[in-house]
């Protein structure tokens, strides 16, 4: 890893993969570990801890409550009344939430899937290309083009909104996904480029050398040599690009213009939180809808979305 | 068109979704295909089938766009009559924006040094505790969530119900005032404090990202250190400002400043939880306020601009303790 000069990704990748090399020494260290574990240090983590997950909690178990409950008492009047086998816990708000007509989040959801997929695929695809020229391929003012791309990462994407969405709009594509797709396509790739052009110098110069001496241009190198060996690289991208298309609200508030016809969750949401403000019982459920997504695939992927969410830490 | 660009059904959403899937791949498989012989196909054109997508994006969704905004942020609302420095002008003069920009500067004071804090004592402890996997997990876990989500979490922590007999709080923290005999507060229209309640968000937020990377130095600092520090008899406290702070500092200055560049574009927050009302509005917020609400394209280019250049510097330093942290490995 000496060629990347980004810290967060070895590190993740350290702390997520101890290299199996140093089994015995990694042991050793947590045998050592262990028996340094402080109870005041555990104490504390675990108020810490606690202390974080409270707020989400809070909003969770308000989620499951009936509507009448959630406007007359506390939440955390649930865990009396779990005791006293008063509690009562229902699925309505997330009904109301999901198919109410004046919420309808079930059909933003869909179009919250429906913008994510394309804008995933499409820029790690058109980012691995050009990282793989850039790491493989001699081309005169190669260097000087890969640290403009690189630069083009200080760009807030505020600055290049307005023109994009006129540009949109001369198009006749205003209002649809493909304004979607393309601003978060184009948005990731100057990460996405320099990440995975990082990955593709790792792999050593004799396999590509072999494939060259065994006939193969450079799209058989691409796709025999170097796409199976970068298999964790793209899954850690994808996964951060994944929860940043689904997760973002700027670029869809703007681009699509928050009509209910292509706008994502978040901008729902987001709009319901200004519009319906003391409405908890559709606004909990309503949050996680939006955060179920993201939830599973923290707790299903974590030490992927880890390692990806660190190397694209600085993108926005 | 209507297959290509209708979104008036399920149906037609994910076929529309596929549709664009598949001409990506068909394009991109053809410009390929048509490159794929080593022998007869000129350099440049190969180097072109690579690079050309991505960097026709580039150009037209960064750099164009880019230049566009740098000259509008020197065009009157309509974007029409040359003004000079006037945007600029009114946004370090006028009331309401000197606010903005001190609400900006309060936000990228405070959120970094408190998430770091955090996150580094939290990386500290929780190297030594039981259970470190899941309490890690549960402090990372609000990096998973939309900051919108995040804001809706935090709102009903905040949520206010007046003071009369028979009303129950049902916002925690009102409920703690309560409880300790004091009476329950606004605490998202109060000014000024009310920007402090959503710095707290994204503290809750960042300090995840800081305990992670941090936890992942202190683990890298050599084991021969450590040892010959507590032969020389450091310990606790000591070891702490001595040698763990020291060896971790590269890791420091990039979490500080990584944390300070994502501040420093903060919008979801502010819009899901005031709108930017009751004096809580920053750069970001404002830029989208003036550019799609009150459509005063000058000044929301101009805002833009000012978030171009304060982020600048930043990613400068960020840049360069990378490389620095780099050399010293």
């Amino acid at each position: 890893m000496s060629t990347t000069p980004t810290p967060p990704v070895t590190d993740a990748d350290a702390a997520a993969t101890p290299a199996p090399r140093s089994r015995g020494v990694s042991d050793r260290a947590r045998i050592a570990r262990k028996r340094l574990s402080n109870p005041w240090a555990s104490g504390i983590a675990l108020v810490l801890a606690v202390l974080w997950t409270i707020p989400t909690l809070g909003l969770l178990v308000t989620s499951f409550r009936p509507e009448l409950e959630i406007r007359r008492s506390g939440w955390w009047t649930i865990f009396g009344d779990v005791f006293s086998g008063e509690a009562q816990f229902s699925l309505d708000n997330y009904e109301t939430a999901l198919f109410g007509s004046s919420t309808n989040l079930g059909s933003y959801f869909l179009n919250s899937i429906v913008i994510t997929l394309p804008a995933v695929i499409i820029p790690i695809t058109l980012a691995l290309l050009a990282a793989y020229a850039f790491a493989w391929i001699e081309f005169p003012g190669r260097d000087f083009l890969f640290v403009a791309v690189f630069a083009l990462q200080i760009i807030p994407i505020q600055i290049t909104m307005i023109p994009l969405l006129s540009a949109y709009v001369s198009a006749g594509v205003a209002g649809t996904f493909w304004t979607v797709w393309l601003s978060h396509s184009i948005f990731a790739l100057p990460l996405a480029i320099f990440l995975l052009h990082n990955f593709m110098k790792d792999i050593p110069a004799s396999l590509v050398e072999a494939a060259r001496v065994d006939g193969a241009g450079h799209v058989k190198i691409f796709f025999r040599v170097m796409l199976p060996l970068l298999v964790p690289a793209i899954a850690a991208f994808g996964i951060f690009q994944f929860l940043w298309v689904w997760n973002d609200l700027l670029v869809a508030l703007v681009f699509t213009g928050a009509t209910p016809d292509v706008a994502p969750l978040t901008v729902r949401v987001a709009e319901l939180a200004g519009s319906r403000g003391g409405d908890w019982p559709v606004l909990s459920a309503g949050a996680f809808i939006s955060m179920v997504v993201p939830l599973v695939v923290f707790l299903g992927l974590q030490r992927y979305f880890v390692r990806g969410l660190l190397a694209g830490s600085v993108k926005g | 068109m209507d297959w290509f660009l209708g979104t008036d059904t399920a149906t037609q959403k994910l076929v529309g979704m596929a549709v664009a899937i598949l001409l990506f791949v068909v394009v991109m498989g053809v410009i390929l295909l048509a490159v794929d012989r080593p022998r007869r196909v000129p350099r440049w054109v190969v180097v072109a089938a690579f690079v050309g997508p991505a960097l026709l994006l580039l150009a037209f969704g960064l750099v164009y766009p880019g230049i566009v905004t740098i000259r509008a942020s020197f065009y009157d609302k309509a974007g029409s009559t040359f003004v000079g420095l006037d945007n600029f002008v009114t946004a370090f003069t006028n009331e309401q924006f000197l606010i903005v920009l001190r609400n900006t500067a309060v936000w990228v004071l405070l959120v970094p040094v408190a998430a770091t804090a955090f996150g580094l004592i939290y990386a500290v402890v929780v190297d030594k505790s039981r259970w470190e996997k899941l309490a890690k997990a549960l402090v990372f876990l609000p990096m998973a969530i939309s900051m919108v989500g995040a804001s809706i979490i935090w709102k009903f922590v905040y949520e206010f119900r007046p003071d009369q007999p028979g009303v129950n709080q049902i916002g925690l923290l009102n409920q703690l005032l309560v409880w300790l005999g004091i009476p329950p507060q606004q605490f998202l229209i109060t000014q000024p404090q009310n920007t402090i309640f959503l710095i707290v968000v994204l503290i809750w937020i960042q300090t995840g990202f800081a305990m992670t990377l941090l936890a992942a130095a202190i683990r890298a600092i050599p084991d021969d250190i450590v040892e010959a520090a507590r032969l020389d008899g450091l310990t606790g406290l000591g070891m702490f400002r001595y040698i763990t702070v020291p060896s971790i500092r590269p890791a420091l200055v990039v979490v500080l400043t990584t944390i300070a560049i994502t501040t420093l574009k903060v919008f979801d927050i502010v819009r899901t939880m005031t709108g930017g009302q009751f004096g809580t509005s920053v750069v970001a917020n404002e830029f989208y306020t003036q550019s799609f609400r009150q459509n005063n394209a000058g000044l929301g280019a101009a805002l833009a601009v000012i978030l171009f250049v304060l982020v600048i510097p930043i990613v400068w330093y960020n840049i360069r303790q990378m490389r620095l942290s780099e050399d010293v490995r």
